[in-house]
């Protein structure tokens, strides 16, 4: 690696990926680098760090959108939306302590380019269904963009899906638009304890199908927790039905006010509550929500050591395995079974993640498919080499 | 509306390719007489109207796989179709082109209430997945106002919303997985059971690419739990610019409604004229605004939107009583489209998206536009999330009114995407709205869109003449010419 080039505009960052297109350089394309040890690891000949490229555009709270640049951290828009009683409904986990790092350091556009959401995905959407358009460069050096600042646009390809979850390898964002919600006037938590996975997963799939609009399911260890946002005769009503839905579970059942339930699903949401040793390889599996216990059996009956929780009712699996050289990928990827999911590699040695696919491997009809998406916007492999490997 | 020139080759071909196709396709699958395609000569944007070549109707993925195969091999084009219903002339067929109609594939797969999913064929419709779960108090929540229609195939390929998307999103937001087939026959799944699919999100791109990618085969669809109570208010004021301000007021005070639809006087009129539903003449503008959840919240919500709207000057204020007299309120929304048809000969529903903060002055601007254009125009949108619905009054059989549609229609999505909005919320571009795609995007937003195209149908076969005002070959829009040492070493900071 020989250096950081650092554009102080989108002018700038349009010059530095024409430089590098013609010198034929590969770029690391960072934001905060909060996330620079989640996937294949990269040899890149340069850092292009967007992280000057910062500040809120355009705030329009009565518009339910804010468009900002990509250097913008996530905590100052999170903050700034606070102040005006909205939030980012995909609640976008902070990860940085998991991978080792600080807490509270990310963008929000790098939470956009891992389509990271929280447990609020169940309810509000995953973060690819908040961007409502973006502008960039792609790799031929030209500055394009794609979608809008409109609720509803659906004209031209909706690249911003694309965009969402490509980990940066298919065009480098300048400014983003992002869907923004109300934020609920109450949080509270129904805990039922005592259910091992099985029922506890039932209990959540329950909850999940009723009318009592559940923002978060999720089970970590012998506590099952559903989340009730909204204003307070709303959300007090829905925890009394989901008491009397899950009644016949014979579980001990508590309630969380506001501020213990922000903290228990800030818990869930950044895998916190994993309490992951710190040599421990991490995953994240999605799978239909009542497969999930299966999934966790089918690994314990091979690793007896690995920790697990569930969140999104069931389909979502953050897993702790003990240090392995291969990170069990096999058994992990097996265990999913027939029913079909995905599994992310989210936390492992440089050595581990360069042997073994981090994300999950695609049919040959698929991959394909996929480079020839990459190759239409970055046809010489500049941004990220390699990453998604 | 120019569509690209036919190719004398393949018409040359057609009695070959007719019987290619039968090959396929056994028995009444493949229809290759005149009166056997008119009911496929144009979609629901019936002013404009073309015979395909052929017409082929398979009911399995093998055959639908072999077809395209098949049209890739012999570089013929293909054009797929739902049920037909497209707005924007997404399914119109194309001279020299197959049209390949998806109606056989009708059936519920499979209904997973733990879960949440249901896995349909794409030809169901979108009624259709709705009723197969009512019974267990589920359904789907994308509900466009042809959803009696229209099949779940066609909302993946236009991204589908409707008057519940305010809350509960577009079809892209309510999809789980797709099965589909390329070009080249391969079928690959994308998602599944689970949620977020994984390496690129070729799902979310798929959806709303109107038909010019691939061709959906399966659906796997997320069921949402009927809320416990749904109210629907109707609010009358003296203005429509009243009405409309009481639009961004609602969204301002941290509500979002389940749907907030507006209704212009005309609109009213008519809408009052056919269904009877109670709505109040004397109005100038008209909004329903639907609340619902839980019933405390509902009562909650409604007098707070009942407060809002008094301030802002609503004359009429009703509460459905029930949810017969809600569904009343809602079946002139629904019914307001061929409700227009009273009074004039034919009229063309535009679809414009802009921010809602803007809607007085658009409203405005439209009514002058009116007058400029001498036709009539009558709006009935999606007020709660800036989608407009602009009915233009003509008479088709006049070909310079037909003219003044078109440039009026023309007027109007400018104006649109100048305020900052687009030039199509939700029914797609299509052929309608082909040649104003420069308005909207610059020729290199368009080529990237293109070279995204050429990953999937590198010889543009798949739906032509749709989206795109200017189709530019995959050679040469992939071609890169790296300049070597000509750009100076830019001056920007380096560590």
């Amino acid at each position: 690696m020989s250096g950081t080039i650092k554009p102080r505009d989108a002018g700038e960052l349009r010059q530095a990926v024409e430089w590098a297109l013609n010198e034929g350089i590969t770029l690391d394309v960072r934001g905060a680098g909060s996330k620079r040890t989640l996937g294949k690891p990269m040899a890149c000949d340069q850092v292009l760090d967007v992280s000057g490229i910062a500040g809120v555009v355009d705030y329009a709270p009565e518009e339910l959108v804010i468009t900002l640049r990509a250097g913008t951290p996530l905590r100052e828009v999170e903050a700034l939306l606070a102040q005006r009683n909205q939030m980012l409904a995909f609640e976008p986990p902070d990860l940085g302590s998991l991978l080792g790092g600080a807490a509270g350091e990310g963008t929000l556009v790098g939470a956009l380019m891992g389509n990271f959401a929280g447990p609020r995905r169940l309810a509000a959407g995953a973060a690819r269904d908040h961007l409502l358009g973006f502008s960039g460069v792609n790799g031929r050096g030209e500055a394009f963009k794609s979608g809008g600042r409109v609720m509803k646009n659906v004209t031209g390809y909706d690249l911003s899906k694309l965009i969402a979850g490509s980990w940066g390898t298919l065009a480098v964002i300048g400014e983003v638009s992002v869907k923004v919600l109300p934020a609920p006037d109450q949080t509270r938590t129904l805990l039922l304890h005592g259910l091992d996975d099985t029922r506890a997963v039932a209990a959540l799939c329950a909850a999940m199908g009723s009318p009592h609009e559940v923002s978060g399911a999720a089970h970590v260890g012998d506590r099952t927790a559903l989340r009730v946002e909204g204003v307070a005769p709303s959300v007090e009503a829905r925890l009394k039905g989901l008491r009397d839905l899950l009644v016949d579970t014979g579980a001990a059942m508590e309630e969380l006010g506001t501020l213990e339930s922000r903290a228990f699903w800030k818990g869930v949401r950044d895998a916190a509550v994993l309490d992951a040793s710190t040599d421990a390889i991490v995953w994240r599996l999605s799978c239909p929500p009542t497969e999930g216990p299966r999934v966790v059996s089918r690994i314990r009956s091979q690793r007896p050591a690995a920790k697990a929780f569930y969140d999104w009712s069931g389909g979502l699996i953050w897993l702790a395995l003990p240090p392995s050289s291969d990170a069990d990928h096999a058994v992990v990827r097996a265990a999913l079974g027939p029913a079909g999911g995905h599994a992310t590699l989210i936390r492992a040695p440089e050595a581990v993640r360069a042997a073994v696919p981090v994300f999950q491997p695609q049919s040959a009809a698929l991959a394909a498919l996929a480079r020839r998406v990459k190759e239409s916007f970055d046809p010489k492999g500049l941004f990220n080499p390699g990453r998604m490997g | 509306m120019q569509m690209p020139p036919l190719d004398p080759a393949i018409l040359g071909r057609r009695e070959e390719i007719v019987a290619a196709l039968r090959a396929i396709v056994p028995g009444e699958g493949v229809i290759d007489d005149l009166d056997g395609m008119r009911p496929y000569e144009c979609d629901a944007l019936s002013a404009y109207r073309q015979m395909p070549l052929v017409v082929v109707l398979p009911d399995t993925v093998e055959q639908v796989s072999a077809i395209l195969r098949y049209c890739q091999d012999n570089k013929v084009k293909v054009v797929p179709r739902g049920a037909g219903t497209s707005l924007s002339g997404g399914s119109m067929p194309v001279g020299d082109a197959i049209l390949l109609g998806m109606g056989k594939f009708n059936r519920v797969l499979e209904i997973d209430y733990s879960n949440r999913c249901a896995r349909v064929q794409p030809g169901v419709t979108n009624l259709g997945v709705s009723k197969a779960v009512e019974n267990e108090g589920f359904y789907y929540a994308p509900d466009p106002s042809s959803q009696i229609a229209c099949s779940i195939g066609g909302n993946v390929a236009e991204n589908s919303g409707g008057v519940h998307c305010l809350k509960y999103g577009l079809t892209t937001n309510n999809l789980l997985g797709i099965e589909m087939v390329l070009m080249t026959g391969e079928v690959v799944r994308l998602g599944g059971k689970h949620l977020d699919a994984g390496g690129y999100d070729l799902l979310g791109l798929m959806t709303g690419s109107e038909g010019l990618l691939g061709v959906v085969t399966e659906v796997t669809v997320r069921l949402l739990r009927k809320p416990a109570t749904a109210r629907a208010v109707l609010l009358g004021f003296p203005t429509e610019a009243g009405a409309a301000d009481c639009v961004a007021a609602v969204i301002a005070s941290g509500i979002i409604p389940g749907g907030m639809e507006m209704m212009d006087k005309d609109a009213i009129k008519c809408a009052e004229n056919y269904v009877g539903a109670g709505y109040p003449l004397d109005a100038e503008g008209l909004l329903i605004v639907e609340l619902d959840g839980p019933e405390v919240e509902v009562d909650h919500l409604v007098a707070r939107v009942e407060e809002i709207a008094r301030g802002r000057g609503a004359t009429t204020c009703r509460v459905s009583r029930d949810e017969q007299e809600r569904l009343l309120f809602w079946a002139g929304r629904k019914a307001a489209f061929p409700a227009v048809g009273q009074i004039s000969p034919d009229y063309v529903c535009l679809d414009g998206s802009v921010p809602r903060g803007r809607l007085v002055e658009v409203l405005a601007e439209m009514r002058e536009m009116s007058k400029k254009h001498r036709l009539r125009v009558v709006n009935v949108f999606h007020a709660g999330d800036g989608n407009l619905h602009p009915l233009i009054l003509f008479d088709a059989n006049d070909p310079d009114e037909l003219r003044r549609m078109e440039e009026f229609g023309a007027d109007i999505l400018r104006l649109c995407v100048r305020v900052g909005g687009a030039l199509t919320g939700e029914h797609g571009v299509g052929i309608e709205k082909r040649d104003l795609m420069g308005e909207q995007f610059t020729e290199i937003d368009l080529d990237q869109q293109m070279r995204v195209k050429c990953a999937f149908d590198p010889d543009h076969l798949l739906n032509p003449g749709k989206v795109f005002p200017k189709l530019r070959r995959c050679a040469e829009l992939g071609r890169l010419v790296v300049q070597q040492n000509r750009i100076p070493f830019p001056d920007i900071p380096r560590f």
